[in-house]
């Protein structure tokens, strides 16, 4: 059983609403105009589309593209969310298409565009949110209700345990970091938290983590595959949700999907989306983002300036990494092997999500009694040229001077809109955000010990590969403890060092005393997996018993140059 | 947006009144008025009085200033051309001046290293990328400035002041940097051309420098053009091997900034980096040479810094390490020559795939 040690006391406490009532959230004025903002959307993505296809053959080959691409997608790959009339919609607009095409290019009214409106539209409809109070507050209560009865019963040993109100969800999830600029900042402009993804419990996660920060309801992009399980559908709709679904990759559904991020940030939404665009599959923190809804975030910003009637203040946005650690992702197995089976070149494996509600449950009781805690880092706000701005919102130069991020917008004395500016800029901003995840990632003990592992064994077999060294029987392996334990200790100095220099964070219970660290990590490395990462054996030594997994667990600490210390 | 306004009647800055700073701000004189920086008061009033820099006539739009803030208020658009061992120390005098706003476009072709304490670049044993940055991640480090640029190619002041036929590059990520700076430097006898490759067209323009002092050695041993040829296409192979390690894009390399400008200087007389290599092969120590010479030769110092690069990322550079072993330590050209006419690796190309 895994021992909680080492841990500092908690000091996570209540923060209050900075909104009292839901009606002032900008998340909830945007549901109430929910069908006013969806024509928005679907007429500024339209013009949006009808720039990028200038001429009339440019736009119905972009169309026919589309509806092609969509049949194929309902062929191959349908989910339970899909709609039913999605079958006979596209094939209406695919009769459209062809009627426009046996008339001469001249006499047909622009009928193009009106197609192009209503695919928009749909598109639209099927990505707004749809937020409601009242089922915001039941999930809220039901999440925290069973989380704490969850937590309660196994860790107050006690009769009655169940009822009991001695932990709370707070004990289990750690806040760390600048929770108090984060909460000034939401009062002074819009936030745009970008978290890194490595499970699909994060979503509910970071909700939860919202609503205990006392801030208003996020709007979220989540990934549609989610919404096939009902137990997700429920929470995240209420919880502010957009649904992005990544099988559509046509030009009108990706325009679509940044208008409507764009225009929700303009409107003040606070937003929330994982800018690695899915799960980290090799469990790595992203080093390349997707740049499509980060663009949104400058471009907002930048419409914000333009504007703003002159004597108002602009609504400024701030951009917040948020890194996620855990001890154990559920879904790992899982997500190795599709990594794996893709930089191995094997044939691709569709995204599947083999746990599904009844999995889910399984894990949060498991999760909720058996220790291994969640620790969530707050990253310091930046604006969306990635600068540093102070708790009033300024944006600050590397040597602490305020300046005006309208500035990057100017040439020419003048506010300009300039597109390939802006996507060198959006550039940039990942580049920091990627900075700013390892900066604020807080390591584990688990994620030492599997690191360590892992390199260990790679160097004693120099001449293997990464698919040769992943072949190798794991009842062979076995890291002697003496060796091992130096290197740990090894690593961890250099972690120490990473710290100073503000490279990287480490959890509290990586200091103390080594040999309870390793075995801290050790028990709690992929904890909930049927083949642990690592464990002790008889003797004492190391050994692993599914190194792909190990390989998972280590991947979390590259990026920082350790290996050569190894 | 607008094609006229106000800050079409606006200066352009230049900072630096060296032989290359001067002949940009020459360029740049045609189109618009001109402050030029320069931190000697005895330069400002020479220019002032006589119109004269250098060797260079300086022309009437030319303002020189030795106040920097003067500078980044009236300018919007800068061109920081100072040797690479100030150019850090300068933008830190400017920076507090500096805004988002403004638009950075440099000429200077050399490399900055920062050392950890105690040591010199003498006494370092090994430099890795942290430690040796252009001069754009300069500005980027140093400033709040993103739009940033750089000037590279065959570009010898002498022959631009003479207004023979040249071209440069103008690089940078923002095609709103090219564009402007196409705008401030065309002329009837100067091509501007643009690259989006910013840090590969600096560390081409660096590297050259390297050959170059090569090149010079050659000359200088009354070596003839086989020769020339043999180094300046070794040298091509060895430029884009480093540059690459470095982060540079190979196509950087091919262009009027790589290949353009080390045919250039490989076969000038002018160079200052060719002359150190002239001098060498002549029998004058590296000592000598730079005490008779009255800017500094960029390619020295990218030698000692390119040479420790390589021995920190085991990179085959076996041009720039033979140098560094006749400039600092006791080769003679000579002995340099026979070594790499019988080093061992003579694949002609593998750099495309």
């Amino acid at each position: 059983m895994p021992v909680e040690v080492l841990e500092k006391k908690n000091k996570n406490k209540q923060y209050k609403p900075i909104l009292e009532g839901i009606p002032d959230w900008p998340v909830y004025r945007l549901s109430r105009n929910r069908k006013e903002f969806i024509e928005e959307v679907a007429q500024k993505s339209a013009e949006r589309i009808k720039q990028l296809r200038p001429t009339r053959k440019q736009l119905i080959d972009e169309l026919e593209a589309t509806v092609y691409r969509e049949q194929q997608r309902m062929k191959r790959n349908r989910w339970r969310v899909d709609p039913p009339d999605e079958g006979k919609f596209w094939s209406k607009i695919k009769q459209d298409l062809i009627d426009l095409s046996g008339k001469p290019l001249d006499d047909h009214n622009r009928k193009e565009e009106e197609i192009l409106n209503v695919i928009v539209h749909r598109y639209a409809s099927e990505i707004a949110g749809n937020f409601k109070p009242s089922s915001y507050r039941f999930a809220r209560e039901m999440i925290k209700f069973w989380f704490s009865r969850l937590l309660n019963a196994s860790r107050v040993k006690k009769f009655g345990g169940f009822f009991r109100n001695q932990y709370t969800l707070r004990d289990k999830i750690q806040i760390v970091g600048k929770v108090k600029q984060l909460r000034s900042l939401a009062r002074k402009g819009t936030i745009v938290m970008v978290p890194t993804h490595f499970s699909n419990l994060d979503s509910i996660l970071i909700g939860w983590i919202i609503h205990a920060l006392g801030l208003p309801a996020f709007i979220y992009g989540a990934g549609l595959n989610l919404f096939n399980m009902k137990i997700f559908a429920y929470f995240m709709n209420s919880l502010g949700a957009y649904k992005v679904d990544r099988r559509k990759k046509n030009l009108p559904y990706l325009e679509t999907l940044k208008m409507y991020s764009g225009i929700a940030i303009q409107r003040g939404a606070h937003s929330l989306f994982f800018p690695g665009g899915t799960r980290s599959r090799s469990g790595m923190i992203e080093k390349m983002l997707k740049l499509g809804l980060l663009s949104t975030t400058v471009e907002a910003q930048r419409n914000i300036y333009l504007n703003t009637p002159p004597g108002e203040k602009p609504q400024k946005i701030f951009v917040v990494p948020v890194t996620l650690n855990y001890h154990f992702v559920l879904e790992a197995p899982e997500l190795i092997d599709d990594y794996l089976s893709i930089k191995g070149q094997d044939r691709y494996l569709p995204e599947q999500d083999p746990h599904g509600s009844w999995g889910l449950v399984k894990f949060m009781i498991k999760f909720f009694t058996k220790g291994s805690n969640i620790s969530v880092s707050i990253g310091r706000g930046l604006d969306v040229l990635g600068n540093y701005v102070d708790d009033e919102g300024n944006s600050l130069d590397v040597h602490g001077r305020v300046i005006n991020t309208e500035d990057y917008f100017i040439s020419n004395g003048q506010l300009t809109v300039d597109a390939q500016r802006e996507n060198e800029y959006t550039r940039m901003l990942s580049q920091r955000i990627v900075t700013e995840y390892h900066r604020i990632n807080r390591i584990f003990a688990s994620h030492l010990v599997a690191f360590v592992a892992f390199e260990m064994w790679q160097k004693k077999h120099p001449k293997l590969d990464l698919f040769g060294l992943l072949r190798l029987p794991e009842e062979e392996l076995a890291l002697d403890y003496a060796e091992f334990r130096k290197t740990c200790k090894r690593i961890r100095k250099k972690i120490y060092q990473l710290k100073k220099e503000d490279k990287a964070n480490h959890a509290t219970h990586l200091k103390g005393k080594i040999d309870l660290v390793i075995k801290h990590g050790l028990e709690n490395v992929g904890i909930f997996h049927l083949k642990r990462p690592l464990l002790y054996n008889k003797e004492g030594n190391i050994i692993t018993q599914d190194l792909n997994l190990l390989y998972y667990y280590h991947n979390r600490m590259v990026g920082y140059d350790l290996e050569k210390f190894i | 947006m607008t094609s006229k306004n106000l800050s079409d009647t606006r200066p352009v800055g230049v900072i630096g009144a060296g032989n290359f700073g001067s002949a940009v701000a020459n360029l740049l004189a045609r189109h618009r008025n001109v402050l030029l920086y320069a931190r000697d008061e005895k330069v400002i009033k020479r220019i002032a009085q006589t119109r004269e820099n250098r060797g260079h006539s300086m022309h009437k739009n030319i303002t020189p200033t030795s106040d920097l803030q003067l500078l980044a208020r009236e300018c919007e658009v800068i061109f920081p051309i100072v040797p690479s061992s100030h150019f850090r120390s300068m933008m830190k005098k400017l920076s507090p001046y500096l805004h988002p706003y403004h638009i950075l476009i440099h000429g200077t072709k050399g490399l900055d290293i920062t050392l950890p304490k105690g040591q010199t670049i003498e006494t370092v044993n090994k430099l890795n990328r942290s430690q040796v940055k252009t001069m754009s991640e300069v500005i980027r480090e140093e400033s709040v400035v993103v739009r940033v640029g750089c000037l590279a190619g065959p570009n010898l002041s002498k022959e631009l002041a003479a207004r023979h036929p040249a071209a440069t590059v103008i690089a940078s990520p923002f095609n709103e940097v090219i564009t402007l700076g196409k705008k401030l430097l065309r002329n009837d006898r100067f091509q501007v051309y643009g690259n989006n490759e910013l840090i590969g067209v600096e560390l081409a323009g660096v590297l050259k420098n390297i050959i170059a002092i090569a090149s010079g050695a050659l000359s200088g041993m009354g070596y003839g053009e086989n020769a020339r040829g043999l180094l300046i296409s070794r040298g091509v192979v060895e430029m884009i091997h480093v540059g690459r390690a470095l982060g540079g894009n190979t196509k950087a390399f091919l262009g009027v900034a790589g290949i353009g400008d080390l045919v250039t200087t490989s076969n000038s007389t002018l160079s200052r980096n060719f002359q150190v290599g002239y001098k060498l092969a002549q029998g004058m120590t590296l000592k000598e040479i730079l005490e008779s010479m009255d800017e500094i030769a960029e390619g020295v110092n990218a030698v000692q810094i390119v040479k420790k690069c390589t021995d920190y990322y085991k990179l085959r550079a076996p041009i720039t390490t033979t140098l560094y072993k006749v400039l600092f330590e006791d080769l003679t050209v000579k002995q340099a020559i026979s070594y790499l006419m019988r080093y061992p690796l003579n694949v002609d190309i593998d750099f495309l795939d």
